[in-house]
């Protein structure tokens, strides 16, 4: 039962330590229809289909093969052009997930495909049915000790409170986001006590928020760029630190900023495609850490 | 003897059930049982051993009255068994018991009960006139079941004894056949009433001093222990700690409830009698600070103790986690207590017995085995020191929660803990003000305030603003707040402010250790770990269902529930806690048929009570009475020492004095006068509106015990304050004594006008005017507002006179006296009563007087200040017409309160203006000398009107 108590002791609050470890992930295959009718928050460049097909495999490779993952893979649903992004659709903390409610409406029906998954991952499912709350996955910032909470045009306080009833362990603290879609469009955790952070205005504002609102210091790692500020940081037995980024070619101001974490393994992950329709890196997958034996 | 009749009823009914021998002789042992202890237990312990037979015969006349009180403990005791109340009833008996032992002992100095005897006598006819009458109507009223009825009555008696005024008519309604029942009873009641007076003169004797004082401890025991009177918190808590071996105790508490069911913490650099103001002593041992990381903590004892809060704080929800973290901290606790898992032993029930979280489920149950299961060969303290690395994480652990409404009137919780003040809506936390961020921490009225250090790019500190739900509340925060900043971010205490700031604000500091003192201390501790037994949790999962753990742990959740509902039961009355709760919910259906009914009555019936706010200053002084009566028998000390205290002693004494003119009696009476309004005015209330305050004089029956008590509890509080003031007084200054005499005096016009000057003055002001309110009874709620308002801007003045920026823990401008008022009128349920002391503040001549701080503006609020807000406030009286015009203003980071205050007095010309304005403006820089008055305009004129103000 040795891998029972582990995970009790993550129950018990985990500290900032348990962050980034990692199990499974849960990924999803982009639908055609994403080209053409994903979410985006201004029309920009068409997406080149092909290409993004081609960067998400490459995504979850380095998930599967060179982390050792355990990949669930979810189908394309044609009628969810935004099911790519499995983040909005659950936040998972240790043993429980929550399934959210997306902001969106035409996203709704992304959670139930997700709900299987996780179900089979055997986690105490909850769902957010209030038809009140909202929530997506991309507005909820999990440091390893507390939630941050964005209030977003796809997240309310409701669903905000939702989630801090789903994690009664951990303070959940609310905070605006002004300019982005998310949260985490210009933030996320590069490491155990790291916050990742873009360097605008709206984004280093809400740094400001987040550490006033916290009993904890967080060190921060600011990138010139608010999209590169989105990396995914995990802790992986034998690998250590562990940081997906995105790839200089995309940003390679910010790339320069990851490269000082000499004490990270980084991986630089691109996202050209993704990007237009607001997808980041943190948006494409759902991490879960299951300690004991399925 | 009319008063035979009230007991009549009840000895109707029992000696229905019983027959009145049998009856008799268990309201005997009821009544001793009642008077040696609150427990159940010891009930039916003492209840065999009830008193010889012998003193029963000695009866004396000065024993009826007492007597009565047995009776009712009798009638309670019976029915009370099978019903929840017991506790209640009991509660409620011993109040009786000890108002009429106090009288009885101070005629007994002399101990000559007969000469006692014809007083006595007199009064408890009236008394149980009143209380027969009472349960008739109660019966009337409530359909209730005859021995549920009997119980309220019984109740109700002790309110009854406040009327001694014959009833006769409705007696009369009463048959004759009850009486002779009730003097049977009458009898039998006389003669454990003697053997009372005898042990009563026998612990004078023995511990005049000494109250008996109960813990209930974290391992839900009960340590008890009797202290001298005089005793401040520290002994007491020494001695516990002292019982518990724990020598890491700075970190731990007493909890005590006010009358208002809200939790407080023993000062124990103050009298403990300054503190709870009723008897028993009740107090809860707690951690109050908790450790941040309890693995720094140096013994395991501590540890334990450590535990055992928290596994109250989790079963009881106040720390919420989720079902993982339940069941493991669960897994751990029962490692700590039953060791490894043994699968013969522990069964699969065997953890049922256990409670782990609010809500436990058999899945959590099963979870929690498994988990157990894994922790073999733990030792109980290195599970113990598990339980606390995974509690310690979570993010409640160690938040003090308060409910608070913000700005805009919405409502958050306000959570004070090691790093500073959390913001929640709901369970989000919205904002935090690290310790380090805050620049002063006050409160006003039933506003909280924290002054913030400017953000970056910022010039001015900003101040926040709650709203609490009142003015105890506030100070309540403001203490907690005051002493976790000490404790976890000083290294030493501050010393309490200067003597300057005596007038204004409370001097509370806190006065323990630090965190860092006390683990300096702790690295010295040099014993082998000391040996201790660990209880199991099961019986802590019991006592939490035990009103007594649920005073500790739920307080805080109740808070609102609480506030709402404490006015109507008095903690003090009951021997128990359980016996509290069940009190409140009993008084509360006893009146009303429903427990809810009580704090609606309040609210909705303000009027009437208004109309019935004559009792206020009565039951002030009933208050003092009653405490004196209750905290022990050996009245004569209290009194003494009360009277030698403070100014409300003073006020008392007014009141007293008014009593007694209306009655003409003694002290003792007086209490009943008082008690009688009380109940009067509760009855009239809950039975008709169109009662007035005079009808209360009448002596209405007095049906609502609970009214009586919630108006007591009120008076208690106001009491409290008004101490609270005097204690400030007197250390500041020699003020408060003239201002007595003025009140002594009877001036209302004086005074008043100091009020109105004076934020200090206001508060004597205020006891005064509740003094005179009786007179003046029609109080308006307008002038309650009024008075809050002032008081308010008073208490604006003073603080928001803060531009000291630099102290980071705060001077709370809160004046003493300003709080007894802004409690009653921040209560909803106190309200009418505080409406009750305010209306009495009418009888003037018009003057206008205006104190501004010199400091800020010399001249009005015209700074460029940004007007927040400007409220005109205006309260009639017969006699009087008062406009209060506050306006808020705010300049830079500063805050500033303008109040200006115009009293129109249409008098008789009895008093004589000039000399009054003089004194009330003399009266004033003495005790604001960082004040000025800008105007002072009077106008004399025979008819009312509003003079110009400036």
């Amino acid at each position: 039962m040795a891998g029972l108590s582990s995970s009790s002791s993550g129950g018990g609050g985990g500290g900032g330590w348990s962050l980034g470890r990692c199990s499974h992930a849960v990924v999803r295959a982009l639908p055609e229809s994403l080209r053409q009718h994903a979410l985006r928050i201004e029309k920009g460049q068409e997406v080149d289909f092909a290409r993004a097909e081609r960067e998400h495999q490459l995504y979850v490779a380095v998930l599967k093969s060179k982390l050792g993952l355990q990949v669930l893979e979810l189908p394309a649903d044609e009628s969810l052009p935004d099911c790519v992004f499995v983040e909005d659709v659950a936040v998972v903390c240790e043993e429980t997930a929550l399934i959210t409610r997306p902001g969106a409406p035409s996203r709704r029906k992304e959670v139930d495909a997700m709900k299987k998954a996780l179900e089979s991952l055997n986690l105490n499912i909850i769902e957010m049915t209030d038809e009140n709350a909202t929530l997506d996955g991309g507005d909820v910032l999990f440091t390893g000790r507390e939630f941050f909470v964005g209030l977003s045009k796809r997240t309310n306080q409701r669903g905000a409170e939702i989630l801090a009833d789903t994690f009664k362990d951990y303070a959940v603290s609310t905070v605006p986001v002004y300019d982005s879609l998310h949260l985490k469009s210009f933030c996320s955790m590069a490491g155990p006590n790291l916050i990742a952070i873009g360097s605008t205005e709206a984004a280093q504002k809400t740094l400001k928020t987040m550490q006033q609102m916290s009993d904890h210091r967080y060190d921060k790692l600011t990138v010139p760029d608010d999209a590169a500020a989105n990396c995914i940081y995990l802790n992986i037995p034998g690998k250590g630190h562990v940081l997906l980024h995105r790839a200089p070619e995309e940003y390679p101001e910010s790339a320069k900023v990851f490269e000082k974490l000499k004490d990270h393994m980084l991986i630089p992950i691109t996202n050209t495609e993704m990007e237009k329709v607001d997808g980041l890196l943190t948006c494409r997958s759902v991490l879960i850490n299951k300690t004991s034996e399925l | 003897m009319t008063t035979e009749v009230g007991p009549e009823t009840e000895v109707k009914k029992e000696s229905e059930q019983l027959g009145a021998d049998a009856v008799n002789e268990k309201r005997e042992e009821a009544t001793e049982s009642q008077e040696n202890q609150k427990s159940e237990k010891t009930l039916s312990e003492e209840a065999q051993s009830t008193p010889s037979p012998e003193l029963a015969t000695q009866s004396s006349p000065s024993s009826q009255k007492k007597e009565k009180d047995p009776p009712e403990g009798k009638g309670i005791s019976r029915f009370i068994p099978p019903w929840l109340k017991k506790q209640k009833s009991y509660s409620l008996v011993e109040p009786k018991d000890e108002a009429k032992k106090k009288p009885v002992e101070e005629r007994q100095a002399a101990e000559e009960r007969e000469s006692q005897l014809p007083e006595d006598i007199a009064q408890p006819k009236g008394n149980l006139e009143e209380a027969t009458i009472e349960s008739q109507q109660e019966t009337k009223k409530n359909d209730k079941e005859e021995e549920k009825h009997s119980v309220s009555s019984a109740d109700t008696q002790p309110a009854k004894e406040d009327n001694k005024e014959s009833e006769a008519e409705k007696v009369a309604n009463e048959q004759e056949e009850q009486q002779k029942v009730e003097e049977k009873r009458e009898t039998k009641e006389v003669q454990t009433a003697e053997i009372k007076l005898e042990k009563a003169p026998q612990k004078a004797l023995k511990k005049i001093k000494t109250v008996p004082c109960k813990v209930m401890l974290l391992d839900g025991t009960e340590y008890s222990c009797d202290l001298e009177k005089r005793a401040k918190g520290q002994v007491l808590f020494d001695k516990v700690c002292e019982q518990l071996n724990l020598l890491e105790k700075d970190y731990f508490g007493l909890l005590f409830q006010d009358n208002s069911d809200q939790k407080n913490w023993l000062d124990s650099s103050k009298e403990i009698k300054r503190q709870i103001r009723s008897l028993p002593w009740l107090f809860t041992f707690n951690v109050k600070f908790y450790p941040p990381d309890p693995s720094q903590l140096t013994e395991d004892i501590t540890r334990y103790f450590l535990c055992l809060q928290l596994r109250q704080d989790i079963a009881s929800g106040r720390l919420p986690c989720s079902f993982v973290t339940h069941a493991l901290l669960g897994s751990y606790t029962l490692q700590a207590e039953l060791g490894d898992y043994d699968s013969e032993e522990h069964n699969n029930h065997y953890i049922s017995e256990f409670q782990f979280a609010p809500n436990q489920t058999k899945e959590m149950e099963d979870k929690v085995v498994e988990l157990h299961k894994t922790h073999r060969s733990l030792t109980p303290a290195q599970a113990d020191s598990h339980f606390l690395e995974n509690a310690k994480r979570l993010s409640m652990y160690g938040v003090d929660l308060h409910h608070a409404k913000d700005s805009e009137g919405v409502d958050i919780m306000l959570g004070v803990c090691a790093n500073g003040l959390l913001i929640y809506k709901d369970r989000l936390r919205i904002n935090r003000f690290a310790w380090a961020k805050i620049l002063k921490i006050s409160y006003k009225r039933s506003n909280f305030y924290i002054k913030v250090r400017p953000a970056e790019l910022e010039q001015f500190e900003s101040t926040i603003g709650f709203k609490l739900p009142n003015h105890r509340a506030a100070k309540r925060l403001w203490k907690v707040c005051v002493e976790h900043h000490t404790f976890y971010r000083l290294v030493s205490p501050e010393q309490p402010p200067k003597a300057k700031f005596l007038t204004l604000g409370s001097k509370f500091r806190y006065s323990g250790r630090t965190q860092a003192q006390t683990q300096q201390a702790s690295n010295l501790i040099d014993r082998p770990a000391p040996y201790f037994e660990r209880t199991s949790s099961k019986r802590v999962s019991r006592s939490l269902d035990g009103a007594p753990v649920g005073i500790t742990d739920q307080s805080l959740l109740r808070d609102f529930s609480a506030a709402t509902v404490g006015p109507a039961g008095d903690i003090v009355f009951a021997g128990e806690a359980v016996g509290q709760t069940k009190l409140k919910n009993g008084e509360g259906r006893d009146v009303n048929g429903s427990p809810t009914k009580i704090p609606q009555l309040e609210l909705t019936q303000d009027e009437k009570k208004l109309a019935s706010r004559a009792e206020g200053p009565c039951t002030a002084a009933s208050d003092a009475d009653k405490s004196s009566h209750e905290t022990l028998n050996i009245v004569e000390e209290k009194q003494q020492a009360e009277v030698g205290i403070e100014e409300t002693v003073v006020i008392d004494e007014i009141n007293r004095g008014k009593m007694q003119a209306v009655t003409g009696a003694g002290e003792t009476r007086k209490v009943e006068h008082l008690s009688k309004k009380d109940s009067s005015s509760l009855s009239s209330d809950s039975s008709s509106s169109s009662s007035s305050s005079s009808e209360s004089e009448d002596e209405v029956v007095g049906e609502y015990q609970p009214h009586h008590r919630a108006a007591e509890d009120i008076i208690r509080e106001e009491q409290e304050e008004n101490e609270d003031a005097k204690r400030k007084e007197e250390c500041a200054t020699k003020v408060i004594q003239s201002v007595e005499t003025v009140q002594e005096g009877s001036k209302v016009t004086v005074e008043h006008t100091q009020v109105t000057a004076k934020a200090l003055a206001q508060e004597n002001a205020v006891a005064i005017k509740t003094g005179e309110k009786n007179v003046m009874e029609e109080g308006k709620q307008d002038l309650r507002a009024e008075d809050e308002e002032e008081q308010l801007k008073i208490n604006g003045d003073g603080s928001h006179v803060d531009i000291d920026v630099v102290p980071q823990i705060i001077c709370c401008s809160e004046p003493p006296v300003v709080k007894t008022e802004m409690v009653t009128i921040s209560d909803a349920t106190q309200r009418t009563e505080i409406s009750t002391k305010e209306v009495p503040i009418v009888q003037t001549e018009t003057k206008t007087i205006t104190y501004e701080s010199p400091q800020f503006d010399g001249s009005s609020g015209g700074d460029a200040g940004v007007l927040l807000s400007a409220q005109t406030i205006t309260s009639e009286s017969v006699s009087t017409t008062t406009t209060t015009h506050i306006t808020k203003t705010v300049k830079g980071g500063v805050s500033e309160t303008r109040i200006e205050k115009r009293i129109v007095i249409t008098g008789d010309a009895d008093i004589d203006h000039d000399q009054a304005l003089a004194q009330a403006i003399k009266e004033a820089k003495e005790q604001h000398p960082d004040m000025s008055v800008t105007r002072v305009v009077v106008h004399k004129e025979t008819e009312l009107a509003e003079e110009g103000e400036e």
